[in-house]
């Protein structure tokens, strides 16, 4: 399976504190690779390493060519759709022009209305506030507003940062349940970091632990998911 | 110099050897300075207009030491000095030739009547920061010309026409001239001044400017009142800047509303970034900038205007404008700061 | 009541100018938060171009079109090479940079064209209408050319994808650069848009106010007063502002005329209106600081 992305030593600043230190990892074509790990970890710091939003070392590949150091608005123009932690929806703009101001940076028109209306089948519940401001959306309707907008970018990967975070259980299934359809039918690879260990393993088919910047244990998702003492040392439950 | 261990104490005596010595050097200028009337008056050396030049430049070296103490030490921004500058020239004229007050007597009035102007436009401007604030002091700056020419002043102000006011004559009949008396005059004003300025930032009050400055948040809790703190500081930076208006308008005998426009407050604005926003010594060499290239601008441009062919009178603010924008570039800290950085860099071994 | 009208009418048309640079200057700090103490000069100089062109022989119409073209690289040029570089610096350093660019422009102005007032004679032909007891036909002019402006731009904002890439910029940078939009070259836009509208107030207001470098140093300030009262972080406030800005004006010192003439007592008038827009400015950034239509901004600890 060829490797979408690959992350080696990578190391991340914010100014002179290091918050990364040599982190390594991969994820294959129309895969799904999750992050875990407690607060602070550096989970999301290496989300926005690879968005080019923090200083970082080290080599971050997408298919092959290399990202590093390039600006976060061309890295997305290469096919990478970060939907950051706190939704980051614009909460000023309607519904709609959330959704149509990722669709600016698409060169085919034609393929940016279909995944318009592909958008607005998964999440139907947009369709009916298209007009309406993101800012008064529910948390649950800004998250998948969040990640509509990620997917009008026609991306590649996906960076998915605390997707659960403050969201009431059911619909929290009901996200992870679209996600692994949009995966499955437009095979978009994902790169999932979640304090939610048990959803995210469901989902993925990698996880990588995260301590203080560093990864302290690899392994695939099925695996860690059933191994009780692996899941008691490494994630607490 | 004495070693120790304890790097707090080092550099405590590092410091007093070092300000030691420069405030020797300090007063041997400055009394060299003293008796330049001595020494011109007598051989003919230095003329009147120069003189009148040198106290030219420490008056405006007062006025910039005014915007400094309040951009520079507390962190607040003025587009406006012009007018506290207009309104210690005002008091003084107005009491000179209205109530024939003694010139002498007048300086502290207009003091007086700066800080409660500053003090008051402080009060609401205390709240606004950054650009805000910037804004604010600009609006005054643009209509002080306006508010001056205000009909129902004007029997004070005597609106457009000014107020003519006649220079003091050297008290007990000393061999100076009026120019030479009035350098003494300004000369002792300056030194009270920045003594007055230099305690004041090395007393608790300083302490408490420059942490309102560097942590507005952090200085409210800790009982900092930096509401009150912040209005004095308006106030006493424009008493500074007002009393070099005070003295301006004894050395030039006139003063009218046009003579305080916007360019004026945009004078001293350069005269502090050029010297140094943040240091006594800064506005000494604003104060020798702005009279420099107010004497000297017109030539400069002339000569480089034939030199280059240029289509069109360039003008000195065309150089100040370029100059203010490569000095924030490259000096931000101003003359001042750039040889403060030099002198570290020279002391490394 | 119809001296009353005519100051209104007349307030109205003097408020299409404060409306114009009052977006110029809400446009430049929704985008990059500052304060563009340069507008005015920037305005001034942009109608010395103009009157120039047509010096040359265009015809106002070709001329104006171009003149705003050309500020708006001009624009765009400045916050790339001359404001870009200091996003991060301290509020003074950039203040500075705005005074430095106003100096410039202001004596450039006065260099090249000299500082003897010019006559710039009004681009509207003089007809006679109904109402023309209250407006001249250049005032209506203004006013018509205002509205334009201000619609066309309401729609390019509203309508065109790269307006939405803009407002999104504006708006939160950070989430804007995440759904690929080049946030730099957004300010940069703002920034030419800004000089182009000012162009044009400046073209708009040369006429009325006689063509002088010293020209829009007092407009800006009613610009200031108007964007404040409106709301700085709203642009159609903005608007809104420069009309009530224009009206209370003159409403004011009519009212001042009116109490000296039945009184004898001389409050406020004509000579006084700098000092109103003084006292407009100080008001409402101390009473309420985000206008009558901004945003209430929170600052984060």
């Amino acid at each position: 399976m060829a490797k979408l992305l690959e992350v080696a030593g990578l190391k991340a600043y914010y100014g002179p504190t290091q918050a990364l230190f040599d982190v390594s990892f991969s994820l294959d074509q129309g895969g799904v690779i999750t992050l875990l790990g407690a607060n602070g970890a550096g989970k999301s710091t290496t989300l926005r390493a690879i968005c080019g939003m923090v200083r970082a070392d080290g080599s971050i590949q997408l298919d092959g060519k290399s990202i590093g150091g390039k600006a976060t608005e061309d890295i997305v123009r290469l096919g990478v759709g970060h939907v950051p932690e706190g939704r980051g929806t614009f909460a000023r703009l309607s519904v709609d022009e959330n959704l149509r101001v990722a669709a600016h940076v698409r060169k085919d028109r034609a393929a940016a209305l279909r995944d318009r209306d592909m958008v607005l089948e998964y999440f139907p519940i947009l369709k009916a506030r298209l007009s309406q401001q993101a800012g008064t959306l529910s948390g649950g309707e800004q998250q998948m507003l969040a990640i509509s907008r990620a997917l009008m970018l026609g991306p590649r990967l996906m960076l998915l940062d605390e997707p659960s975070f403050g969201l009431a259980p059911l619909i929290v299934q009901e996200i992870f349940r679209i996600m692994r359809r949009i995966n499955a039918e437009s095979g978009v690879s994902m790169l999932l970091v979640e304090q939610n260990a048990a959803l995210a393993l469901d989902l993925a088919d990698h996880a990588y632990v995260l301590e203080t910047g560093r990864v302290v244990m690899a392994g695939a998702a099925a695996v860690v998911k059933s191994d009780a003492a692996i899941r008691k040392s490494y994630l607490g439950y | 110099m004495a070693t120790t261990t304890n790097p707090v104490n080092e550099t405590t005596v590092v410091k007093q050897t070092g300000v030691a010595s420069q405030r020797g050097w300090i007063w041997i200028g400055l009394a060299g300075l003293a008796l330049l009337p001595l020494v011109g008056g007598k051989t003919g050396l230095i003329s009147n207009f120069a003189f009148l030049q040198l106290s030219l430049m420490i008056v405006y070296a007062i006025a910039v030491l005014g915007l400094n103490l309040l951009t520079g030490f507390n962190g607040q921004i003025s587009l406006g000095h012009g007018a506290f500058f207009a309104v210690g020239a005002y008091t003084v004229a107005i009491l000179i030739d209205q109530a024939n007050w003694p010139f002498w007597a007048t300086l502290p009035m207009a003091a007086l009547a700066c800080f409660i102007a500053g003090y008051l436009f402080g009060l609401p401007a205390l709240r606004l920061e950054g650009h805000y604030l910037a804004l604010a002091t600009f609006a005054l700056a643009v209509a002080v010309p306006q508010i001056l020419k205000y009909r129902h002043l004007e029997p004070f102000t005597k609106g457009v026409q000014g107020i003519n006011i006649f220079k003091a004559d050297p008290p007990f009949g000393l061999p100076l001239s009026s120019d030479q008396w009035m350098f003494l005059v300004v000369l002792a004003v300056a030194i009270l001044m920045f003594w007055a300025a230099r305690n004041l930032l090395d007393s608790r009050i300083g302490r408490a400017l420059r942490a309102i400055r560097d942590q507005p948040l952090a200085a409210d809790t800790m009982g900092i009142n930096s509401s009150h703190y912040k209005a004095v500081t308006f106030g006493i930076s424009a008493l500074y800047t007002g009393v070099a208006g005070a003295l301006h308008a004894i050395i030039f005998e006139f003063v009218s509303p046009d003579s305080f426009r916007f360019e004026l407050s945009i004078a001293i604005l350069v005269g502090a970034v050029v010297g140094g926003i943040a240091s006594l010594p800064g506005a000494v060499i604003g104060g020798l900038f702005v009279q420099a290239i107010e004497k000297y601008a017109d030539a400069l441009t002339k000569k480089i205007s034939a030199s280059v062919h240029l289509p069109l009178e360039l003008q000195p603010w065309t150089i100040y404008g370029i100059a203010l924008i490569i000095l924030i570039y490259t000096m931000p800290t101003g003359i001042a700061g750039g040889i403060g950085t030099l002198r570290k860099r020279l002391q490394r071994p | 009541m119809e001296q009353l009208i005519q100051q209104i009418a007349s307030g109205l048309a003097n408020g299409a100018i404060y409306a114009s640079l009052a977006l110029a200057l809400v446009m430049i700090f929704v985008s990059t938060d500052h304060i563009n103490f340069a507008q005015g000069e920037m305005a001034m100089f942009s109608a010395y171009v103009c009157w120039q062109m047509m010096q040359w022989g265009l015809n106002f119409w070709i001329a104006l079109p171009l003149v705003a073209l050309g500020s708006f690289f001009a624009g765009v040029a400045i916050q790339r090479i001359i404001l870009q570089p200091l996003h991060n610096a301290p509020v003074l350093s950039v203040v500075v940079v705005f005074i430095g660019l106003l100096t410039i422009f202001h004596s450039l102005a006065g260099g090249i064209w000299s500082f003897t007032i010019k006559e710039f004679p009004s681009p509207f032909p003089k007809v006679v209408f109904a109402g023309s007891g209250y407006l001249g036909s250049h005032q209506v002019g203004m006013i018509l050319v205002t509205l334009l402006l201000l619609v066309g731009l309401y729609a390019f904002f509203r309508f065109t994808p790269l307006g939405l890439a803009m407002r999104a910029a504006a708006q939160n940078p950070a989430s804007a650069r995440l759904v690929g939009v080049r946030v730099d070259w957004m300010l940069a836009l703002g920034w030419g848009l800004a000089a182009a509208v000012g162009a044009v107030a400046g073209a708009m207001v040369a006429p009325v106010v006689y063509l002088e470098p010293n020209m829009m140093a007092s407009i800006l300030l009613y610009g200031f007063a108007s964007a404040l009262v409106g709301g700085i972080s709203s642009p159609g406030g903005a608007v809104a502002g420069g009309f009530i800005v224009g009206v209370l004006e003159n409403l004011i010192a009519y009212f001042g005329n009116l109490l000296e003439k039945a009184s004898g007592l001389y409050l406020i008038g004509n000579g006084e209106k700098l000092s109103v827009a003084l006292v407009i400015v100080i008001i409402v950034l101390t009473l309420k600081p985000d206008g009558l239509f901004g945003q209430v901004s929170v600052k984060r600890v």
